[in-house]
C-alpha cells in the first residue's frame, strides 16, 4: 500500500515537475522576415527623369513576424517599415511600427482573439479580412473574436472591431465600427443519421452590421447599415453545388455615388471531377454591393466584404496585362472551364498524357431603369435605378477565353502552349474614360529542358497583338535553374507595335536568385514596365521604374 | 522498488522529450468540396508528411506538384511519405481547384486555405513553400521555390528520415 502511495506521488509529483518545465520547454517562437529593396535610377527612354523619382532613389518594404505558442495560448506581432513604399504603393503606407499584434487562447470548445485578426465568413461576400503583402494591402480586423464549437459539425463566429487604414489610428467617429456573427454547420459531421445519405452538406449563414456616425450636411444617412447572407456546400458523388446569397441594405457611399438603393450579391457554381477531367460552370451577380467601413473611401481600402472576380487569375506577363477587377456597383459574370488529361497511351496522348485546360469567363454590366421620369439613372440621393435581376446588359466589361495544352515530349523536354482571346473595357475597369476597348489575340510558349537531374533551362516566349491602347507586345525570357538552389535569368518585354514610335521600348531584365531551406535572396536590374500587378483578386497600379531590386525572405 | 521508479521516472521522462515535438499549428480549413478540416487531422501513422503550398496563378508550384505527382507512387511504395497540397487561393478562383486538381490527375490530398489562415501559421512569405515533418508531426526542413529537379533533393531527405528509424 505505502508502495502503491509512494509511487503515485512521485509520479504527481513528476508531473507537476513536468509542467513547470513545459513552459520552458514547450514555448515556441516562430517567424518570418521579409525585406525588399529597390534603388532607383532616371531612365529617359521609359520616361523617368529626376523629377520623377523626386530625390527618391531608394524604396524600402519590409516586414517582421513573430509568433509565440505555449499549449493553448497563442500571442504573436508583426512590425513593418516602409520608408519609403516602393514604387507603385500608396504613398499613405510610408511609415513604421507594429500594425498587427493580438493574444488568442484555444480549446476544443472555444478560441478567443484579441487584437488585430484576419477572418472570413463563407466566400467573402459580407465579411473578409485579409492581408497582401505584395500588394500592400492590409484590412485587418483591430477588436475580437470569438469562435465557438458548441456541438460537432457546429461552429459559431462573432467579431467586432475598427478596420486598419494604414496608419491612422481608430478614434472615435473617425470611421466605422464593423460587427458581424456567423454560424456553419456540417451535417454530415452533426448527424451520423446524414451520413447514409450520400451527400456532403454543410449550410451557414453571417450578419454583419457597420456603425458610422451621419455627419453629413445635406442627406439623412444610415448610421447602421446591416449586411445578410446565406450559404450551402453540396456534394454527391462526383458533383458539388456551392451558393451564396448576400443582401444589404441601402448604404449610400461615395462608391455609388451616395443613393438609396439596396444592394444585392449572389455567387454559385457547379462542378463535376472525375480523375483525368475537371468542369465548372460559375455564375455571379452583384448590385450595389460596395460594403466599406467609411462611406467616403473609394480607393482599395477599408473594404469589409470581398467581391471575388470570377475569370482565370493569369501567370504570365503579358497574359496578365490586363486583368480584370470587380465592378462593385454591378456586374453579370459567368466562368465556364474544362480540365481534362488525354490519357497515357493513347494517339494524343503519348507516352506520359496530355494536359488540355479550356477556361472561357464573361462579364457584363447590369440593366438599369430609370427609377420615374423625373429621375437620372445614379442620380445622389435617390434610390438610383431599378434593376432586373435576370437581365444582362449589351455592355461587355471584360472577356477571355483561353485555351492551355502542356506536354511531356520526353524525360529531358516538356512544353506548355496557350493562345487567349481578350477584350478589355479599359475604360470601365482602369477609369480610362472614352478609350476603346482592348481587343487582344495573345500567345504563350513555355518550354523546360533538363540538361541534367538537377540542372534546367526554361524559355518562355510571349506575344500580345492589338490594336488598342499600347499596341502590339512580345516577350522573352531565358532562365537556367541549378536545383534547389541557384536561378538565374534574363528577360525583355518589347513593345514594337507601340503607335507611338517614340515608346516602342524594350523592359529588359536580368535577375538572379540564391534559396536554402525557407531562405531566399533574388537581385534583378532593369527596366519595370507600367501596368497593373494583381495577386489574390487585388489589383494595383505600378509605374514604370528604372533600377535594381533586392528582395530577401526567411523564416524561422 | 527502485527499478519500477526508474522505469517510471523513464517514461514521464521521455513523454515530455515526445511532447517538446512541435506540431502542426491547428487551423481549421477547408477540402475541395467545401466542407471544414482541422489541420491537427493532417497525419500519416509516424511517416513523413510532405506538405507544400501553391495556387493556380503560380507556375512553379503547379510544377512542383506535377513532378510530385508523376513519382508519388514510387515514393508512396519506398517510403509512405504522403503529401498534403494547401491552395492559398481565394474565392475568386477556389470552386477551380477542384476540376484542375482532377484533370491534372493529382494523386495527393488537396485542401484550401481561402483566407490564409493556415499560410501565416505556417510562416509562409512567399509560394510555393514546401515542408517536410517527420513521424510525430514536426518540420524537419523546409523550402521555397521550385526549380526543376528539387523533388530529388527532398526525396533524398524523405528516404533519410525513414532509415533513421
Amino acid at each position: 500500500m505505502i508502495k502503491k502511495i509512494t509511487i503515485l506521488a512521485i509520479a504527481l509529483l513528476s508531473s507537476s515537475l513536468l509542467s513547470a518545465q513545459d513552459i520552458f520547454d514547450n514555448a515556441r517562437i516562430t517567424g518570418s522576415f521579409q525585406t525588399d529593396v529597390q534603388f532607383y535610377r532616371p531612365d529617359k527612354a521609359i520616361g523617368i527623369y529626376d523629377t520623377t523619382i523626386l530625390g527618391r532613389k531608394v524604396g524600402i518594404n519590409g516586414y517582421t513576424n513573430l509568433t509565440y505558442s505555449l499549449g493553448k495560448f497563442k500571442a504573436g506581432l508583426r512590425y513593418e517599415a516602409f520608408m519609403t513604399p516602393l514604387s507603385g504603393f500608396d504613398p499613405r503606407q510610408e511609415g513604421n511600427g507594429f500594425p498587427y499584434i493580438w493574444a488568442s487562447y484555444s480549446s476544443d470548445l472555444i478560441e478567443i482573439t484579441a487584437g488585430n485578426f484576419y477572418e472570413q465568413f463563407g466566400n467573402g461576400l459580407i465579411f473578409r479580412t485579409y492581408e497582401e503583402w505584395t500588394l500592400g494591402y492590409d484590412n485587418s480586423m483591430n477588436g475580437m473574436r470569438v469562435v465557438l464549437y458548441p456541438a460537432k459539425g457546429l461552429t459559431l463566429k462573432g467579431v467586432y472591431g475598427s478596420q486598419r487604414f494604414f496608419w491612422q489610428k481608430y478614434e472615435r467617429n473617425s470611421r466605422g465600427l464593423v460587427r458581424g456573427a456567423d454560424a456553419e454547420l456540417n451535417l454530415n459531421e452533426a448527424f451520423t443519421s446524414f451520413e447514409g445519405s450520400g451527400l456532403r452538406l454543410s449550410i451557414g449563414g453571417s450578419a454583419v452590421s457597420k456603425y458610422q456616425r451621419d455627419a453629413d450636411p445635406i442627406y439623412n444617412l444610415p448610421e447602421n447599415v446591416g449586411a445578410f447572407s446565406g450559404r450551402f456546400n453540396l456534394g454527391a458523388g462526383n458533383f458539388s453545388l456551392m451558393t451564396e446569397y448576400a443582401y444589404k441594405i441601402n448604404d449610400p457611399s461615395a462608391a455609388n455615388n451616395f443613393i438609396y438603393q439596396n444592394g444585392q450579391a449572389v455567387l454559385s457554381s457547379l462542378s463535376y471531377s472525375q480523375k483525368g477531367l475537371g468542369v465548372v460552370l460559375q455564375l455571379k451577380r452583384v448590385d450595389n454591393f460596395s460594403f466599406k467601413s467609411d462611406r467616403t473611401v473609394t480607393a482599395n481600402a477599408l473594404d469589409i466584404n470581398f467581391l471575388p472576380p470570377i475569370n482565370r487569375t493569369h501567370a504570365y506577363s503579358l497574359t496578365a496585362k490586363y486583368p480584370y477587377a470587380t465592378q462593385p456597383n454591378g456586374e453579370m459574370g459567368l466562368q465556364f472551364q474544362v480540365n481534362y488529361k488525354i490519357p497515357k497511351g493513347t494517339l494524343l496522348g503519348g507516352k506520359y498524357g496530355t494536359g488540355i485546360a479550356l477556361n472561357f469567363s464573361q462579364v457584363n454590366d447590369i440593366v438599369r431603369n430609370q427609377v420615374n421620369d423625373t429621375t437620372a439613372i445614379m442620380e445622389s440621393g435617390t434610390l438610383g435605378y431599378t434593376s432586373d435581376f435576370f437581365k444582362v446588359s449589351d455592355h461587355i466589361f471584360f472577356r477571355d477565353f483561353n485555351i492551355e495544352i502542356d506536354k511531356r515530349f520526353n524525360s529531358k523536354l516538356k512544353g506548355m502552349v496557350q493562345y487567349m482571346n481578350l477584350l478589355y473595357d479599359i475604360a470601365t475597369i482602369e477609369g480610362h474614360a472614352g478609350e476603346e476597348a482592348v481587343k487582344a489575340h495573345l500567345g504563350v510558349a513555355d518550354f523546360t529542358y533538363k540538361l541534367s537531374s538537377r540542372n534546367a533551362l526554361r524559355l518562355e516566349a510571349q506575344a500580345l497583338i492589338t490594336e488598342q491602347d499600347e499596341g502590339d507586345w512580345a516577350a522573352l525570357m531565358a532562365e537556367y535553374t541549378i536545383a534547389p538552389k541557384w536561378f538565374v535569368a534574363v528577360a525583355d518585354q518589347y513593345n514594337y507595335g507601340n503607335p507611338d514610335e517614340d515608346k516602342r521600348n524594350h523592359y529588359y531584365t536580368v535577375s538572379a536568385g540564391y534559396t536554402r531551406e525557407s531562405t531566399r535572396l533574388a537581385l534583378t536590374f532593369g527596366r519595370q514596365n507600367e501596368g497593373v500587378v494583381c495577386v489574390g483578386g487585388v489589383c494595383r497600379q505600378v509605374p514604370a521604374s528604372s533600377g535594381f531590386t533586392i528582395t530577401l525572405s526567411t523564416n524561422f | 522498488m527502485k527499478k519500477l521508479l526508474i522505469i517510471l521516472l523513464m517514461g514521464v521522462l521521455s513523454i515530455s522529450v515526445f511532447s517538446q515535438e512541435a506540431s502542426l499549428p491547428k487551423v481549421a480549413i477547408k477540402t475541395l468540396d467545401g466542407q471544414s478540416f482541422s489541420t491537427s487531422d493532417i497525419k500519416n501513422d509516424g511517416k513523413p508528411i510532405i506538405i507544400s503550398f501553391w495556387a493556380l496563378w503560380c507556375k512553379p508550384c503547379q510544377k512542383e506538384l506535377d513532378a510530385f505527382n508523376e513519382l508519388y507512387a514510387e515514393w508512396q511504395e519506398e517510403t509512405g511519405v504522403k503529401i498534403y497540397a494547401i491552395s492559398i487561393d481565394d474565392s475568386r478562383s477556389t470552386a477551380r481547384v477542384a476540376p484542375l486538381v482532377k484533370g491534372k490527375g493529382w494523386e495527393f490530398e488537396v485542401l484550401l486555405d481561402p483566407n490564409g489562415d493556415f499560410k501565416r501559421a505556417m510562416n509562409v512569405n512567399m509560394i510555393p513553400h514546401t515542408f517536410l515533418l517527420d513521424g510525430n508531426g514536426k518540420v524537419v526542413s523546409q523550402h521555397t521555390a521550385y526549380f526543376d529537379g528539387a523533388e530529388l533533393e527532398l526525396y533524398e531527405k524523405v528516404k533519410k528520415l525513414v532509415s533513421k528509424k
